[in-house]
């Protein structure tokens, strides 16, 4: 049997599965993938491969007793197997009183993530494609380290109250550091797309050697608060922690930045700049995403901060179900809109400031303020009188986003970024932010 | 993400592994015989299509984790992963292929075919061929993790009770919400190489841990104190409590027997007391770091710079280079730190995260000097790094985490050896006129060449001439790592070692988690940067 299975299928597999089914409920989930990658340094190819894998998880329930148990082998012998020994962990397993039966059959918006270019994808592609990225690095005594991998699959699921969810999907991520022979200089790209056409390895190259000849010789500015302009990829790093932390169950709990005194949540309160719209829609053409969750709910089109204000959260079904809400599952995919302005006008608008092309090593200081640390890398420059005068050394900041968004003055066109922290895609623009926090300077180049 | 993964309620590891049965994992593992002929299989193809050099692992990965938050238990989850990874060197290249739930020689063979033709594909692209340090073949031999009780072979309800009575106490002693979590790891490595290698090892690895939540209703003030358990690489006998692996003083630690229950009511009081702490006033203090604490500052600013990959370039795109360059090891008189300071690199501490036979490219484990009074001396290399250093072997740390994912070269254990002069804890505070005790690991952060950095912890102490002065919260220090190795005044003797660790190192690309301790006895550190973290929204 294929890997990788079409709709159809994957349909008359889970059928098979549900077959052997003896329990009160069962809940069958399967994928199948295969990738290939490139990974060069001091450029020359060091590691690169291949992976094909597949699995196949059945949950069994007895009213709320429930077990889960997989399988990588799809034979009919192997899938009874299966789902027999999930029905035997669930007759073993307590109760567990927060357990939800499984969800009737759903409608799902139509996504299209898989493109054939991408998954036509092979070795030889993967070469020619880091060639023209080494062949610009290497005339131009350049030091390349890159990694380049695609991806195609699809996921599964189906239910024994009749629900369905097939989702194929394909991606390439690209991303390269390009440092001067000597360290002085160095400067990064990273491009994520799920179609390979998109994908130009020779432009992207080119940016980060202009950022890397760019950052040579940096100066060192005092630390303190500066007017900054984040591009994409340096703001969803610190965007992503307000992202992770939508769950209305935390908030409500009083243990999150979106908790208030009392016992309360922050939804439906203004806590960022009225400007600032953040939502999900798995069928936007630059970020397709699944239209369904992984407990098979549909993936909608939903707000989570608008005008400046939470609109949602999100509510597992058990939570939902105890406040007597709607559940609104983890988002597939996240956008922020922005405005109309250039890199090249916010620059030019900027008197005094600092662009940050690149941040590194995120991590949270204290999940109350959502305050995070992490430092300026792979190009940072300082502007005055709306012009880029010369490269600064890199910053250590300690600055929370939601202070951050409070302090926006303005927003760029949106772009498809691959967080460095995360290798998760998103919709990002580039944001003008006044008085950011730097705390420290750093020697790294 | 490079550097350890961030929370401890984060599973990346887990999230991809794939649920079993719980019988399944004490099943014995797949037959020697078997798997050495499914080996034999994939070393001739890849010969035969041309490759100069294959290595094959078989692995079969087993995990556990049982999670629970107050009253309930939210979780238990069997995972199991079995497969194939082949790599070879074609035309002077690398090549690596997986493949899921392979169990026949064609699947082999198959999967060291197109590792070879990956080679093929990318050696066009290699101006220098791959050279690989000579190691001797073993032949057929075994390593098994040394435990007194295996993880598995305990009954679910054992391991749910006492989590759930963990977090009883917690609640109990005032914490208003508690999560806790047992991991349980056992990797099944199979290793075969045209160097005559056939090694067979069995690893245990074990992590209990919690997170308690106290919060102030008037304020909406809340705080938290994570578990100051250690991942070892032990069984369940981890988790007996035993007077003699306690460490008393102003809060209790561990050290090759952990105290669950006796850490979660202390947590809970303690996470309440620090609502109301001092804030810090931000200025220079001497830290007297435990070693719960240190731990993660040396992993970060030890362990990783003296990667050799890192220090070569070959980790630039994601995790960095280093500081610690070829010429100030060169130069023999590279001030690291003071000469208080000794850092060990080694792959054999008894009940460490690192401790292995040998290594996944067939090299046996050993034990090395990475800074000895204070000078850098050596680095963390492989096979294909050693002649870089001018070294003859492999230091035997190239590890892949699963059978999915090619090896490479990832942190061996890194430790500061203990202080020569006795000297206790309490001693080593008598002395301190402005300082702040740590304990516990908390936030971290540090540049991709690992000069400034920035730590937290779980419990910081204030020190006033010599005495414990109460509570602080809000406290994070930042330093150069040069300036804060040199800073280094005095390390307790080795009464005081214990080791801490991760399980969620991640490097590479794809990223790869990989499990290390590090060990150390408490040690100060004079005149460091002390910052308050305290904001509003």
């Amino acid at each position: 049997m294929a890997i990788i299975l079409t709709e159809a299928e994957a349909k008359a597999l889970c059928q098979k599965v549900l077959s052997y089914s003896k329990a009160d409920e069962c809940e069958v989930n399967i994928l199948g993938e295969e990738r290939g990658n490139l990974r060069y340094a001091r450029n020359e190819v060091s590691t690169s491969g291949s992976l094909i894998n597949q699995n196949l998880q059945v949950q069994s329930a007895f009213g709320k007793k429930v077990g889960v148990a997989t399988i990588d082998e799809f034979s009919d012998e192997s899938i009874e197997k299966v789902v027999r020994r999930a029905e035997e962990l669930a007759r073993l397993a307590p109760e567990n009183p927060e357990y939800v039966s499984v969800l009737e059959p759903q409608t799902y918006l139509k996504s299209n993530g898989f493109f054939e270019s991408t998954a036509g994808v092979n070795p030889a592609y993967r070469a020619d494609a880091v060639a023209k990225s080494l062949d610009l690095t290497r005339s131009q005594n350049m030091t390349a380290a890159g990694f380049l991998e695609n991806q195609k699959g699809y996921s599964a699921m189906m239910n024994s109250k009749g629900l369905f969810a097939y989702y194929p999907s394909t991606s390439v991520n690209f991303s390269l550091t390009v440092r001067t022979p000597d360290g002085k200089g160095s400067g990064y790209v990273a491009k994520g797309y799920s179609d390979v056409t998109k994908l130009d390895t020779a432009a992207a190259t080119k940016i980060a050697i202009q950022k890397s000849k760019g950052s040579v010789d940096a100066k060192a500015l005092e630390p303190g608060k500066y007017t900054v302009i984040l591009e994409p990829t340096a703001a969803a790093v610190l965007l992503e922690n307000i992202f992770f932390n939508f769950d209305a169950r935390s908030a409500d709990e009083g243990r999150s930045f979106l908790s208030k005194a009392g016992g309360k949540s922050k939804l439906n309160e203004k806590i960022v700049d009225e400007r600032v719209h953040i939502y999900s829609d798995p069928t936007h053409p630059d970020l397709p995403a699944s239209p369904w969750a992984g407990d098979g709910q549909a993936a909608n089109k939903i707000n989570w901060i608008e005008n400046g204000v939470v609109k949602n959260l999100v509510y597992s079904r058990f939570w939902a179900q105890k406040n007597n809400v709607k559940p609104v599952p983890f988002p597939t995919n996240i956008i922020m809109a922005g405005g109309t302005a250039s890199m090249e006008e916010l620059i030019k608008s900027t008197q005094r400031g600092i662009l940050v092309t690149k941040l590194w090593y995120i991590r949270e200081v204290d999940p109350q303020t959502l305050l995070l640390t992490g430092l300026t890398r792979d190009g940072t420059f300082f502007i005055e009188n709306g012009v880029i005068k010369h490269p600064i050394k890199n910053f250590r900041f300690n600055e929370s986003p939601v202070i951050m968004l409070n302090n926006l003055e303005t927003l760029g066109k949106p772009e498809r970024v691959v967080s460095t922290e995360t290798n998760s895609n998103y919709l990002i623009p580039p944001m003008k932010i006044r008085e950011f926090t730097f705390s420290s300077l750093s020697d790294a180049v | 993400m490079a550097g350890l993964g961030t929370g401890a309620f984060m599973l990346p590891g887990f999230a991809t592994g794939r649920p079993v049965s719980p019988e399944a994992l004490l099943m014995p593992g797949d037959d020697v015989e078997v798997k050495k002929r499914l080996a034999d299989a994939a070393l001739n193809a890849a010969k035969s299509k041309g490759a100069s050099y294959a290595d094959v692992r078989i692995g079969r990965y087993l995990n556990q984790y049982v999670t629970t938050r107050e009253d309930k238990v939210e979780n238990i989850v069997n995972t199991e992963s079995y497969g194939v990874g082949v790599r070879v060197i074609a035309n002077g290249c690398w090549g690596f292929a997986a493949v899921v739930d392979a169990k026949s020689e064609a699947q082999l063979a198959k999967a060291a075919e197109e590792a070879v033709a990956i080679a093929k594909a990318n050696a066009k692209l290699m101006k220098e061929p791959v050279q690989l340090a000579a190691q001797k073949g073993f032949g057929e031999v075994s390593w098994k993790a040394p435990f007194k009780k295996n993880a598995f072979e305990i009954p679910i309800k054992e391991k749910a009770d006492l989590l759930l009575s963990v977090n009883d106490a917690a609640m109990k002693n005032g914490a208003n919400y508690v999560n806790s979590i047992l991991f349980q790891v056992n990797e099944q490595k199979y290793f075969a190489s045209t160097d005559g290698s056939y090694i067979d090892q069995d690893i245990h690895r074990i992590w209990p841990l919690f997170n308690v939540t106290a919060i102030d209703p008037k304020t909406g003030k809340f705080e938290t104190r994570r578990s100051l358990s250690a991942p070892m690489g032990m069984g369940y006998d981890y988790l007996q409590s035993n007077p003699a692996d306690k460490v008393t003083g102003v809060t209790t630690r561990y050290n090759k027997g952990y105290d669950m229950l006796e850490d979660a009511t202390a947590a809970a009081q303690q996470a309440k007391e620090k609502l109301s702490a001092k804030s810090v006033e931000a200025g220079k203090y001497d830290l007297v770091l435990d070693p719960s604490h240190l731990w993660l500052t040396i992993h970060e600013s030890v362990g990783h710079p003296l990667e050799l990959d890192r220090v070569l370039g070959y980790e630039a795109n994601f995790a960095g280079t280093s500081f610690a360059t070829l010429d100030k090891w060169q130069s023999k008189n590279f001030q690291y730190g003071s000469k208080q300071v000794n850092l060990v690199a080694d792959k054999l501490q008894p009940g460490s995260l690192g401790a292995v036979g040998w290594d996944d490219e067939g090299v046996n484990t050993k034990q090395w000097d990475l800074v000895k009074d204070g000078v850098l001396v050596n680095y963390q290399a492989i096979r294909d790094q050693a002649h870089i250093i001018g070294a003859k072997e492999s230091h035997g740390c190239c590890y892949a985490d699963s059978w999915s994912s090619v090896q490479f070269q990832r942190m061996p254990n890194v430790s500061l050896a203990a202080g020569k002069t006795p000297l206790s804890v309490d001693e080593m505070i008598k002395d301190v006129k402005k300082g702040i005790y740590i304990i516990g690991d908390g936030s971290f952060s540090i540049d991709q060449q690992r000069y400034n950095f920035q730590f937290g912890g779980q419990l910081y102490y204030e020190i006033k001439d010599g005495k414990i002065a109460g509570m602080l919260k809000d406290v994070a220090y930042q330093s150069n790592t040069q300036e804060f190795w040199n800073s280094c005044v005095q390390v307790c003797d080795e009464r005081d070692y214990r080791l801490g660790g991760s399980f969620f190192d991640g490097k590479g690309q794809p990223m790869q988690s990989s499990a290390v301790s590090h060990g150390s006895s408490t040690a100060r550190f004079n005149g460091v940067n002390v910052i308050n973290t305290a904001r509003k929204i």
